[in-house]
């Protein structure tokens, strides 16, 4: 059952590859600069194509079934989207090729911005950051320069809910500022009482702001989202919403509007990029135009107009063939025809650094195979299906819910957004756990949902189907979920020796960490220590 | 309805069940004023038609199928192994998420525990992460570390200026909050300049190797200078350049990081990338982000999980020293296969390959009149080329002719204005770099 590690299987001299022969004279090489060693593998292609096949057996993925890891929306990944980010103009396209060679993926990144920044009501988008912390980390830079430019640099503390991710509170730090943690109610809103305590109490005038998570990790609206824009606001603070859960606001509600002043998106969440077995991700941030400034960089804008009227939103049909490429494989320049006839040019694309921007994120332009994706997925659905996308995905949640709280608890009695959190233990059944549920769900075949967060729920199971799931999974889900809760009380060691049909059983983490087994024994022979 | 399974009698079976006449009813907590605003969005389109226009979009691009490519500068065009490619499209790989369930994760936590392995192999140290986003945000993680590890009582990081200049600025943004001093910017860069910047309140230094203009120094003494002053030796290291060049941990680094898009990474206007993060077990506790190491089942079976968990954001919260979640683990796997199938002898096959071009290309331009090559340090698969007009002209006229030409230094570094920075690599047949030392030859 177990693979060998690839250490193991391989034979001195064999190659998985076939390189050509050198064709220019050789060189003599610097002796004294060379490695001796190089413990890498020796394998063949055969035996590294059945390794990584084998292995990938081994894991639990979206292509299989439902997924229902809460606040990391795993919707169906869009093949066409694979092959898109395949095509040679996108994948051998090199991030320092002049503006003029790479005007299809500026335009293309333009758009993404346009359109990022209407499904939420943001004046301008910046898609650098290369995942939601990152995100998180350019919002609160932000509103720490813009209170220093504004010569109230003493604003140091960010209010923060106890039922954020962990990454808000460890972004605050990460920005050299501090955390002031906020309560929540027993409906699962902000404590109000605590809201105006903090922002009108005597730190006051330490108020940067606020990161918020809508909905909140509960999966629930914030009742009173208005009241603790506003608090945050007459404090002199500004409003960061974690866009985490954003598949539960497209179309129902944009953010910028609500009076939000920054938010981070996550393309791998919400627009259907993989998750990529831990990454890569995409965390766009989106700000209003206070904030437009500070954005990091660079940010995709037209340098120079087109010729063309150009109603908004545009396809990129007219850009296209423009570029058309002769037989050489260049340019031909030739300008195109709108439908009408009429020869038109189109605008010129170009990357700008926003005039007091907070700088650089990470080298070149962000995780452009991300936004391609995003691109793809936003036109296949179009403003009709966004829409019913965060529409679904909402449905498919209270479904859920609805079914469960017939044999769970589910604390806070309100309908829910894209997600929501069971209490994951019986009263009849005290040695059964969240995790012990968690894991007797791998042998029903479903991938368990999110453990023990958020953490101000008891033994919490944080739920979240997502839209692209059918009625016929979810009731699957609901009959194993149903089964289990009988088994808890029938035969609680079966949850507890869960799972039975894994690959492998639970593990022993503490011995992980206690050994500290980092890297196989073979190639650590280059080590010098 | 594209990816949405509904049948109109399913959604109304589930509005039903959950009590109400319609979906908009869900929607309750949200404003009134504020709810179900239009979107000013295009239509929906078929797949055939999508797809038409991605293929359209992506032709507007000059891309290295129609191109030949002798720019670097932090992104290379290597050969990517088939293989690579249909081991990536496995569902089960990318359609998966970080192994916070192991014992269905055993896939990627053993994929990752090998990349970890190969990684160590490469660079002489003992411990490798999962990944960081690139290696602009490695560096700048190994900023963090440095910090920590001298406990935030020495505040000054010295950063060669032949470090990549997107790197120096993303290690400045990740650092604006702190009360600390990043310099290294000015002068020549010269090795025994930076020796002199150290003192005690210095918590590291870090050099690229090769650096941004491809060369390479003798690192030793610089690493003794280092250690004596009491801060650690961050190297930022090409990958490729470690198939054939003595390991970072040879040479005396405390931290490796770097840019691992050369091992199997297509080009990809700039990401998805890799960056990757290699440090001495005396500080591996110090690392951030993902970690996998090996360990045992209830029966006693080997198998892989994440580890020391609680040093992250999700346990650690406002204590954490980053908040790095989600990393660039399907860029990890891509680095971890082409590692495997290049293994001990190919990859360093690759290496020299990327040499002897180089080298043959930098010779042949050095001859022609008006251009000058600066080979006064060993280099690996980039060199700087003085030329007789501006940069911007000589790649113009390159493109052209079909080329894409080295990378203007001078837009970064004022004194190496009129100086290109030229990448050749295993992918530059000869005829190639025949063709472009012809045509710069007729640009003098």
């Amino acid at each position: 059952m177990l693979q060998p590690l690839i250490y193991d299987i391989g034979s001195p001299g064999r190659m998985g590859v076939n390189l050509p022969e050198c064709d220019v004279p050789k060189v003599e090489l610097p002796a004294a600069l060379m490695r001796e060693e190089l413990p890498l593998p020796e394998v063949g292609e055969v035996q590294v194509v059945r390794h990584f096949v084998k292995l990938s057996k081994l894991n639990y993925s979206i292509d299989q079934g439902l997924y229902p890891l809460g606040s990391c929306t795993m919707k169906y990944n869009p093949k066409i989207n694979e092959d898109a980010a395949r095509l040679p103009g996108f994948a051998q396209l090199h991030p320092l090729t002049d503006e003029s060679g790479s005007q299809g993926a500026l335009f293309l990144m333009h758009e993404l911005q346009q359109w990022l920044g209407e499904i939420s009501g943001f004046e301008a988008v910046s898609l650098t950051p290369a995942a939601g912390a990152q995100g998180e980390f350019a919002g609160i830079l932000m509103i720490r320069q813009y209170h220093i430019d504004r010569g109230e640099g003493q604003r140091d503390l960010i209010l923060v809910p106890n039922s954020a991710h962990g990454t808000n509170p460890a972004t605050v730090t990460m920005a050299g500022m501090e955390v002031l943690e906020l309560p929540s109610n027993n409906k699962g809103n902000v404590d109000m009482d605590a809201l105006h305590a903090a922002c009108e109490g005597e730190l006051r005038d330490r108020i940067a702001g606020m990161m918020i998570t809508v909905p909140s990790t509960l999966g629930l609206f914030e009742e009173t989202i208005l009241e603790v824009i506003a608090t945050v606001h007459d404090a002199g603070g500004l409003m960061y919403m974690d866009g985490a859960n954003m598949n539960a606001l497209m179309a129902a509600v944009k953010p910028g509007a609500l009076g939000f002043d920054v938010m981070h998106y996550n393309l791998h969440k919400t627009f259907s990029t993989p998750h990529g077995g831990g990454g890569p991700g995409s965390g766009a941030v989106g700000v209003n135009e206070k904030l437009a400034p500070y954005l990091p960089g660079p940010i995709v804008e037209i340098v120079e107009d087109g010729t063309a009227d150009r109603e908004e939103p545009v396809g990129a049909t007219y850009q296209v063939a423009r570029n058309a490429r002769s037989n050489d494989g260049r340019p031909n320049g030739s300008p195109l025809q709108t439908s009408a006839g009429e020869a038109v040019e189109p605008p010129l694309y170009g990357f700008v650094m926003p005039e007091k921007s907070i700088g650089r994120m990470k080298a070149f332009h962000g995780n452009f195979g991300m936004h391609l994706r995003a691109y793809a997925y936003i036109r296949v659905y179009g403003d009709s299906g966004i829409r019913d996308v965060t529409r679904y995905a909402v449905l498919n949640a209270n479904y859920l819910r609805a079914k469960l709280m017939q044999t769970y608890k589910v604390p806070y009695p309100r309908y829910c957004g894209h997600e929501f959190v069971l209490e994951g233990h019986f009263d009849d059944a005290e040695d059964v756990h969240a995790l012990d549920i968690s894991k007797r769900l791998m042998d029903y075949g479903f991938h368990p949902p999110t453990n023990y967060f958020p953490l101000i729920v008891p033994e919490a199971l944080l739920i979240e189907p997502t839209e692209t799931e059918t009625k016929a999974d979810l009731d699957e889900f609901v009959a194993a979920m149903e089964r289990i809760a009988e088994e808890a009380r029938d035969d609680p060691e079966l949850l507890r020796n869960a799972p039975h049909t894994a690959p492998v059983r639970r593990l022993d983490e503490v011995r992980a960490a206690k050994e500290l087994v980092l890297c196989c024994a073979p190639a650590k022979a280059a080590a010098s220590v | 309805m594209s990816y949405i399974p509904h049948t109109a009698m399913e959604t109304q079976q589930m509005l039903a069940e959950i009590g109400v006449d319609a979906i908009d009813e869900l929607f309750r907590a949200v404003p009134p004023t504020h709810r179900f605003p239009k979107l000013d969005l295009p239509p929906p389109m078929s797949e055939m038609e999508v797809a038409a226009e991605m293929l359209a979009i992506s032709e507007a691009n000059d891309h290295a199928q129609d191109f030949a490519i002798f720019r670097g500068a932090g992104a290379y065009h290597h050969f990517i192994p088939t293989v690579v490619n249909h081991m990536l499209l496995r569902g089960e790989f990318y359609t998966a998420y970080t192994p916070y369930q192991p014992e269905i994760s055993q896939g990627t936590l053993q994929a990752t525990y090998e990349y970890q392995s190969m990684m160590c192999a490469l660079t002489g140290m003992d411990a490798a992460n999962a990944s960081h986003y690139d290696g602009a945000t490695s560096l700048a993680e190994a900023v963090t570390v440095a910090l920590e590890v001298a406990r935030h009582r020495r505040k000054k990081v010295i950063l060669s200026h032949a470090i990549h200049p997107q790197y120096r600025e993303v290690a400045r943004t990740y650092h604006r909050g702190r009360d600390i001093r990043i310099i290294g910017d000015r002068g020549r860069g010269e090795i025994v300049d930076l020796m002199e910047m150290l003192d005690e309140n210095t918590a590291m230094l870090a050099v690229q190797y090769p650096d941004f203009f491809g060369q390479i120094d003798d690192m030793t003494a610089l690493a003794d200078a280092v250690h004596e002053a009491g801060a650690l030796l961050v190297m930022v290291a090409n990958p490729m350049a470690l198939s054939i060049f003595k390991s970072p941990g040879e040479l005396g680094a405390d931290i490796v990081v770097g840019e691992g898009q050369p091992m199997g990474v297509p080009l990809g206007f700039g990401g998805p990338y890799l960056g990757y993060f290699a440090i001495r077990q005396k500080y591996v506790r110090r690392i951030a982000g993902r970690i996998i190491g090996e360990t045992l089942d209830a029966d006693g079976k080997r198998a892989f999980v994440m580890t020391l968990r609680p040093r992250e954001q999700d346990i650690k919260r406002e204590r954490a020293s980053s908040n790095i979640c989600t990393n660039q683990g399907l860029m990890a796997l891509s680095a971890s296969v082409y590692m495997t199938l290049m293994g001990k002898n190919g990859l360093r096959k690759v290496g020299e390959l990327n040499y002897h071009k180089a080298h043959y290309a930098a010779n042949e331009i050095s001859r022609l009149d008006g251009y000058s090559v600066d080979m006064s340090k060993p280099f690996f698969n980039e060199f700087v080329v003085a030329c007789p007009r501006p940069i911007a002209d000589i790649n113009k006229a390159l493109l052209e002719q079909g080329i894409i030409g080295g990378y203007d230094l001078g837009q970064h570094y004022f004194h190496l204005e009129d100086r290109m920075l030229l990448c050749v690599t295993e992918m530059n047949a000869k005829d190639e770099i025949d063709r472009l030392v012809e045509i710069l030859g007729g640009l003098n």
